[in-house]
């Protein structure tokens, strides 16, 4: 096998242990989060052992994939959210020795899961660098960066727990329905991923043929059946489904053709799980999190932030202006991109702030963590694949 | 200014919430609260204590950590409202504003040129936004750094009792303490890197000051990065300037006066290949089509010698010779040269031959110059060409039927000859343009056949100077210094003390409680000193 396959293997095999690794966290849950004197669990030692094989595997795939290319695999969407992945998965060892939670690794793994298996969704072969690219700066700029993202990560895991345990859920409130609408969104990703590989599985293809925003001919191709077409198109390809309207030229019907699969899917899936379980997809979580203290899971959030903050600010932003000085002749330039960087970084600088001199502890510091990750997370998917801009490499 | 004196005789600034040095509360608020609000120790803070003059009241607001979460948030959201829409410098330049918006986007796009959202990080109100920030970065730091580093440095060791009740780790219990004791506990405390101070049998235990100051010295380094960036529009410190130069060509470089003179000795442009780059790349190069690998210009760097002499034709001296690519600017004397775009095969020069339409016989070449024309060319034994006139950027006739020229560049070259035979001494007209011949006064025995093309490249490179770049690294260094500072380490601080009979114990961080708690547990483990339980617990 060549090094390119022995790679692809190492992922796969990483992704197979984190789900393993999950099942064993999920099995340790009862003992209690906090260290009063009880050590790890059996299930808990076996479960962090097998996310850090799973880990080691995935450096594996990194460094092998890196060998192969020539260059840092973190050069279009599939290797830096495969990487952003594994990022989470680091970030939860290291908070993982420091506070020993096993719920916290019943939660942040199955992220990480989906983000890899997200990835995937993206075309995955090795691409020759562009110039703007080809510089060391990628592998410094874009490891940093990822590494402050996936630190921050792990105060959303810890804030989404505290607030799966928190919020009453024996009654419907504002919060209850906030909570489900975060877990919607979740649902919906795994909806695109069963989607998309289910399609891509059929080999559906459909060619249009439609004009774009310069009002020139252009053509698309659609990988699964089109709801909304794009501007003035028609099919090329025999057979397929025909759209059910037709979109303006500014908009990428495509990628919004995406977007509606993935909420339709979503709510079909969300509905299902509700009526098969008729309970809230928090409460049914909230088992799971019964033992561990919310002042601790607060204070791996806190913690979380103030070691990803400053990663985060020297990858996404003090690098980013170096290298962008280099390769774009100028330090900042409102790139989108760019521009999503700072109003991350403005957040989570809001939110210490908050933390620090408004006393925002406990449910509004979780609720907080989740919207800064929701930012990190609009960064990585829709400033890609929507708002076009320089770092559109996808 | 007034002064509040404590019963344990240390004299505070006015507007102190808790003694310096004792700890007592010595306002009535503070004297009921269960818990002591530690975060600035209870220091005498301006903006808490005075509120009469407008500079008061200016003050208290920027010094408010409120206003400056609100500055931040509006800053994020005001930020994010630019990347619904492409900014202005982003849109293709050949287009106005004005229509692009509203063409490609509708009436949406109406609205955003018209709030002004298409140049929204240039907005006087944005820049108002960030000048908003920048002073409260500077009030509310020094409203809170003067009297925190005050009542630090003031603290002693021996604490009130009623200061240590009102700690969030506390204990107290019946007993005394033996100076065995004490010296068991300051050594425990010393290995893991307390500094530890002992008076009259009171022990204070202290590690990682320092880190109390990172927030300050993080503001200090945004505010230095503010401030470079304001010096960007100091006459002379920012340079941004694009030079399209052709292939052969050398120009001055623009923005330094004069003094350079760059020669474009060649673009080149690479994509990848299939079979010539590493295997792995083939089946991205399959999807995408082509992927370019490099854009590059040789060019060759001069100094003008003669710069200085006035009407003095320059007299240029080479200073350096590189390839400029992507990532690599070519770097002399604070100037930056980037390779920014470029535009292949301009026209340069084309040949014709004069020909004898009837027999197809040749009377020699002439090559034109497209920048640099000739008024007639010979070619010998009485024949002769001249050049009546030169469209370079031919787009149909007038209505008069005079040819007419988009533009001054050769995008599409046509030429009015008078072709000047032994045969035709007269001459006749010919109109020519790249596969195309006309004869706009009569037939003509004589043609002018097109031959051949010469075309370059252009390579556009952008020229910058930015004195304000070591200003920006230093705040961007002292910035992560400082943030680094008040992030990773935490200010621990254990009191211990006797009072008739009591023991009593208190700790304080300012920040990741559960590492505190272990750490005095397991010096207090083996202890006669009570190990303080948090009481803030859920």
């Amino acid at each position: 096998m060549d090094l390119a396959g022995i790679s692809s293997t190492l992922l796969e095999a990483a992704f197979f242990f984190y789900l393993m690794a999950t099942f064993l966290f999920g099995g340790a849950i009862r003992q209690k989060g906090l260290r009063d004197g009880e050590g790890l669990n059996r299930w808990g030692k076996l479960g962090i052992i097998v996310t850090l094989i799973g880990f080691a595997a995935q450096l594996g795939y990194f460094f092998t994939r890196w060998a192969a290319a020539g260059h840092a695999p973190v050069s279009n969407l599939f290797e830096f959210t495969t990487f952003f992945g594994m990022m989470i998965v680091g970030a939860f060892i290291l908070i993982f020795f420091i506070y020993k939670t096993a719920v916290l690794g019943l939660f942040a793994l199955p992220v990480a899961l989906i983000i890899i298996a997200y990835a995937s969704m993206f075309p995955s072969e090795i691409s020759p660098l562009i110039p703007a690219l080809q510089s060391h700066w990628l592998a410094i700029h874009v490891t940093t960066a990822a590494a402050g993202q996936g630190i921050l990560g792990i105060s959303f895991i810890a804030g989404m727990i505290y607030l799966v345990k928190n919020i009453d859920q024996s009654v419907s409130t504002k919060k209850t329905k906030w909570l489900e609408a975060v877990m919607f969104f979740i649902v919906s990703v795994v909806a695109f991923i069963l989607i998309t590989s289910g399609f891509s599985l059929a080999d559906y293809k459909a060619e249009f043929e439609y004009i774009d925003k310069e009002d020139a001919a252009a053509k698309q191709e659609f990988t699964i059946p089109a709801l909304v077409g794009p501007h003035e198109g028609t099919l090329l390809t025999e057979g397929k489904m025909e759209p059910l309207a037709d979109m303006p030229a500014f908009i990428n019907a495509k990628k919004l053709n995406t977007v509606l699969w993935s909420l339709i899917g979503g709510v079909i899936l969300y509905v299902l799980i509700r009526v098969l379980t008729r309970k809230r997809v928090a409460a049914l979580l909230q088992p799971f999190v019964r033992n561990v203290s919310s002042d601790l899971l607060d204070e791996i959030g806190y913690r979380s932030v103030l070691i990803g903050f400053p990663v985060f600010t020297l990858g996404a932003l003090i690098f980013a202006m170096i290298w962008a000085q280099i390769a774009w002749t100028r330090f900042w330039g409102w790139d989108p991109k760019e521009v999503w960087a700072l109003i991350t970084f403005l957040f989570y600088a809001a939110f210490l702030h908050l933390r620090l001199s408004r006393g925002w502890h406990g449910e509004k510091s979780a609720w907080l963590a989740v919207v800064g990750f929701g930012i990190i997370m609009f960064n990585l998917v829709a400033v890609n694949l929507v708002i076009a801009g320089l770092h559109s490499y996808a | 200014m007034g002064k509040v004196k404590c019963e344990c005789g240390h004299v505070n600034p006015n507007g102190t919430v808790l003694c310096e040095s004792c700890g007592r509360a010595l306002t009535e608020k503070a004297k009921k609260e269960k818990l002591a609000d530690m975060r600035y120790e209870g220091s005498a803070r301006r903006s808490q204590t005075y509120n009469k003059t407008i500079i008061d009241k200016v003050w208290n607001f920027f010094s408010s950590v409120k206003v400056g979460i609100w500055i931040i948030v509006l800053l994020l959201v005001a930020a994010s409202f630019g990347t619904i829409l492409p900014q202005e410098f982003y849109i293709p330049s050949n287009v106005p504003a004005e229509t692009y918006y509203e063409d490609v986007y509708g009436t949406f796009g109406k609205i955003y040129y018209m709030i002004g959202f298409h140049d929204l990080y240039n907005s006087v109100w944005f820049s108002a936004l960030i000048a908003a920030l920048g002073v409260s970065l500077v009030i509310a730091s020094l409203d809170r750094f003067v009297p925190l580093y005050r009542a630090l440095k003031n603290q002693r060791v021996e604490r009130h009792e009623s200061f240590m009740k009102k700690q969030r780790l506390f204990a107290e219990q019946k007993g005394a303490l033996h100076d065995s004791e004490i010296e068991r506990v300051k050594e425990e405390l010393a290995k893991k890197r307390y500094k530890v101070r002992v008076e009259n049998g009171a022990l204070l235990a202290e590690k990682n000051r320092f880190t109390r100051w990172g927030p300050y010295v993080n503001h200090v380094g945004l505010i230095i990065f503010l401030f470079g960036a304001l010096l960007r529009s100091v006459p002379g410190m920012y340079i941004d300037e694009l030079l399209w130069i052709r292939e052969g060509e050398t120009l001055q470089v623009p923005g330094t006066n004069g003094a350079y003179y760059m020669k474009n000795n060649g673009f080149t442009l690479e994509n990848y290949e299939a079979g010539e780059d590493p295997e792995v790349f083939n089946e991205a190069i399959d999807r995408v089509g082509t992927v370019a690998k490099n854009y590059q210009t040789d060019a060759v760097l001069y100094r003008d010698e003669n710069n200085e002499l006035p009407g003095a034709k320059p007299d240029l001296a080479k200073v350096q010779e590189d390839s400029i690519q992507v990532n690599q600017p070519m770097k002399f004397d604070n100037f930056a040269v980037y390779q920014t775009s470029f535009r292949q095969n301009e026209m340069k020069a084309m040949q014709f031959a004069l020909t004898n339409k009837e027999t197809g016989e040749e009377f020699g070449e002439i090559t034109i110059d497209l920048f640099d024309q000739e008024k007639s060319y010979e070619l010998g034994n009485g024949y002769k060409v001249e050049l009546r006139g030169f469209y370079p950027d031919f787009d149909g006739f007038s209505e008069s039927g005079e040819p007419i020229s988009k533009s001054p560049l050769p995008n599409n070259p046509a030429f009015l000859f008078n072709m000047i035979t032994p045969e035709t001494p007269e001459g006749e007209m010919s109109f020519a343009q790249i596969q195309n011949t006309m004869e706009p006064l009569g037939e003509t025995k004589y043609k002018m056949a097109f031959k051949n093309l010469e075309t370059r490249d252009v390579s556009a490179l952008t020229i910058r100077k930015d004195l304000t770049l070591p200003i920006l690294a230093a705040g961007g260094i002292i910035f992560m210094i400082g943030v680094i500072q008040g992030s990773y380490w935490n200010h621990r601080r254990l009191w211990i003390r006797e009072k008739d009979g009591q023991i009593y114990v208190a700790g304080h961080t300012n920040k990741n409680w559960h590492g505190l708690k272990r750490e005095i547990g397991s010096v207090l483990d083996q202890t006669f000193i009570p190990v303080p339980e948090d009481r803030q617990k859920d």
